[in-house]
């Protein structure tokens, strides 16, 4: 019954080689058409079509000139299971009436939420002991930069900032 | 009469399946008399870690749900509602500290006796990407516990792969499995924790086994017996053709001892001190907390706090690649030679070394004296002896320490921050000029308050700073002021 492996080896000429090369080219092909599309799949996060949009963190009265308040959006990209995550803080620096400066809550350094200190018009992270001046400027402790800042727009009484991205020193928000 | 049935049933089995025989071959395989050893206990300790990580992971599963809408509740219905639910969930916890702790003390033991050389040497790599692939079910597993820390946790490995050159943005989409922490990204970690993960660490714990059982355990080392690539082997089968026991019973009897007793440690860990969490509601908005990480990755979170900035790029980035390189190649540039360590004085060093710096390390994490201590200026007293009988002026400037947040940072009478120095005496160590100048303009780590203090709490802060000097010890003055009586 058993042929043994010398029986089983590939020689073009015969039928049982064709049968072998066959079994190895069919497979072949089978794990790269499974596999390509597992790949991708996996991947697929990486394609960033619109990781941002613009969204609103609501009227204008919210933000008092002269202060900074805490904000929340919600992700425009949420789906129904996100749960509390889609909501996203940021601080809202209120400059002037029409100026105004929204920072990502992740400190640059390592992304711990920064607190905002309305006495001493500072923002220290909690992780590491980076702190901010109120313009979002580095003031002490290891973050290699200042507060990120949100793109924002003034459009209907509302403030909207473009959200949808954890800030990182790779991509900003 | 019941032992012929037995019997004849275990024929009638073996008959069928031949697994008996399969399962005496590793069973009774000989091993040198010395390795039957307390020290050698530590590898089949944490492979019964496993198993019962794997067995109480299955349990929790069955429960837990992957999303971030309801891990929480199911996490809360596990610990309140589920029968025994807390039970396993502290097994679970409390196993994953025993594995990453036992799985250490294995991989420091198998280096000291010399068992990663020659020819033993993919042994040891199979074991570092053991090693690896535990890290990162540590890591998983606390994401799992999807709390206010996995958030952050999740914040805080997003921030790290983005600085990886060039590949950063993509990896950290990944890593998230979108552009911000949302739902896929807990199913990602639970894949990676439930499916990926096991799976290399079940096929690593055969191919690490095989390799045991195929070169044989490593001997008891002695001084001056040197590994030899062309001799090795062929001692190592003589002193088991000489002296060799079977592994089971005989070299098995302290390992089962060490496995039973660990496992009851852990069991006693979960009933006494229960499971671990979850804390705090993962909800972005609830910004009050201050993230901090499982103890296995307390020492590189106080290593990202400690080193200076500039070195901060290269450590994050080249630091893991180094280490785990170092660790790969180890018993290929010291794969021969002595085998003490005794004779091993860098080996002995090196890991006295290592367990140094993460030990040091991971206390600091656990005290994280470089965090601000964030409600310490609302919290804490202004201590009587830094009051009594100042003048309002100086007692308006201890109003502005505390209310400008600066006990965040800087301690009085042992209590605030430690980030910046503590004040009690801080008049005895600079002169009222240098002192206005570092409210002012800040520096060595302090923020500059020139722009978010008036000058009228500027001229009270100082005031009181002045006053704050032991009894018998006058305040720092410069040569050309004259000597003022004592305050």
């Amino acid at each position: 019954m058993c042929t043994g492996y010398a029986g089983v080896s590939p020689s073009k000429s015969s039928r049982r080689g064709f049968l072998f090369t066959l079994g190895l080219a069919l497979n072949a092909a089978a794990a790269t058409l499974v596999g390509v599309p597992v790949i991708g799949y996996i991947l697929g996060p990486v394609r960033r079509r619109a990781a941002q949009a613009w969204i609103s963190l609501g009227p204008l009265q919210k933000f008092p000139e002269g202060q900074t308040r805490l904000a929340t959006y919600e992700n425009p990209f949420r789906v129904a299971w996100d749960g509390a995550t889609a909501d996203i803080p940021c601080w809202v620096r209120r400059i002037d009436t029409e100026r105004f400066q929204v920072f990502a809550i992740n400190c640059a350094h390592l992304g711990c939420p920064v607190r905002w200190f309305a006495q001493s018009r500072l923002f220290m992270c909690p992780c590491h002991g980076g702190v901010y001046y109120e313009d979002g400027s580095r003031a002490s402790g290891p973050p290699p930069r200042g507060l990120f800042e949100y793109a924002y727009q003034v459009r209907d009484g509302q403030l909207w900032v473009r959200g949808g991205q954890i800030p990182t020193l790779s991509e900003e928000a | 009469m019941f032992r012929e049935w037995g019997r004849a049933i275990g024929h009638w089995f073996e008959e069928r399946t031949g697994l008996a025989g399969i399962i005496a071959i590793p069973m009774a395989h000989r091993v040198p008399r010395s390795t039957a050893s307390w020290a050698y206990v530590f590898g089949s300790a944490t492979l019964i870690l496993f198993v019962m990580q794997i067995a109480t992971g299955i349990c929790l599963a069955l429960v837990y749900v992957p999303s971030p809408d309801q891990a929480y509740q199911s996490l809360e219905y596990l610990n309140y509602h589920a029968a025994l639910g807390w039970y396993l969930r502290a097994v679970h916890f409390w196993g994953s500290n025993a594995m990453v702790l036992v799985m250490t003390l294995h991989m420091i033991q198998v280096f000291l006796w010399g068992a990663h050389k020659h020819p033993r040497e993919l042994t040891w790599v199979a074991g570092v990407f053991l090693f690896l692939c535990t890290l990162g079910m540590a890591f998983t597993g606390q994401i799992m516990r999807w709390d206010q820390d996995a958030y952050w946790g999740l914040g805080i490995g997003a921030s790290i792969t983005s600085r990886i050159p060039y590949a950063g943005p993509a990896l950290v989409h990944v890593l998230l499995g979108g552009p911000i922490i949302a739902a896929r990204t807990l199913s990602r970690f639970f894949t990676l924790h439930v499916f990926v993960v096991p799976g290399l660490l079940i096929g690593l714990v055969g191919l690490h086994l095989w390799l045991v059982l195929w070169l044989g355990i490593n001997e008891w080392p002695m001084p001056g017996r040197l590994v030899d690539r062309a001799t090795y082997r062929k001692r190592y089968e003589e002193e088991v053709a000489k002296d060799g026991v079977a592994f089971f019973p005989d070299a098995a009897r302290k390992d089962m001892v060490g496995m039973g007793l660990i496992i009851l440690a852990v069991l006693l860990c979960a009933a006494l001190f229960g499971p671990n969490g979850p804390n705090g509601v993962p909800n972005p908005t609830l910004i009050d907390t201050a993230p901090k990480p499982d103890f296995f990755f307390l020492a590189l979170y106080a290593l990202f706090a400690l080193v200076p900035p500039w070195t901060e790029e290269a450590i994050i980035l080249i630091g893991p690649v180094v280490a785990i390189c170092l660790l790969l190649a180890v018993p290929f540039f010291a794969g021969t030679g002595e085998k003490h360590w005794r004779r091993r004085p860098i080996a002995v060093l090196g890991v006295l070394l290592i367990v140094l710096t993460v030990v040091t390390l991971a206390t600091l994490g656990l005290v994280v004296p470089w965090s601000p201590v964030m409600d310490a200026w609302s919290s804490l007293p202004t201590p009587t002896k830094f009051v009594k009988g100042r003048t309002p002026l100086e007692l308006q400037g201890a109003l502005v320490l505390q209310n400008k947040q600066c006990r965040n940072c800087h301690a009085l009478a042992g209590q605030g921050g430690q980030r910046g120095p503590a004040l009690d005496d801080v008049a005895t160590r600079q002169t009222t000029d240098q002192l206005i100048r570092q409210v002012l303009q800040g520096g060595g780590n302090m923020p500059a308050y020139g722009k978010n203090l008036t000058p009228a709490e500027v001229t009270a802060l100082v005031g009181f700073l002045e006053t704050l000097h032991p009894p018998n010890q006058r305040p720092a003055r410069t040569a050309m002021e004259p000597a003022t009586p004592e305050r």
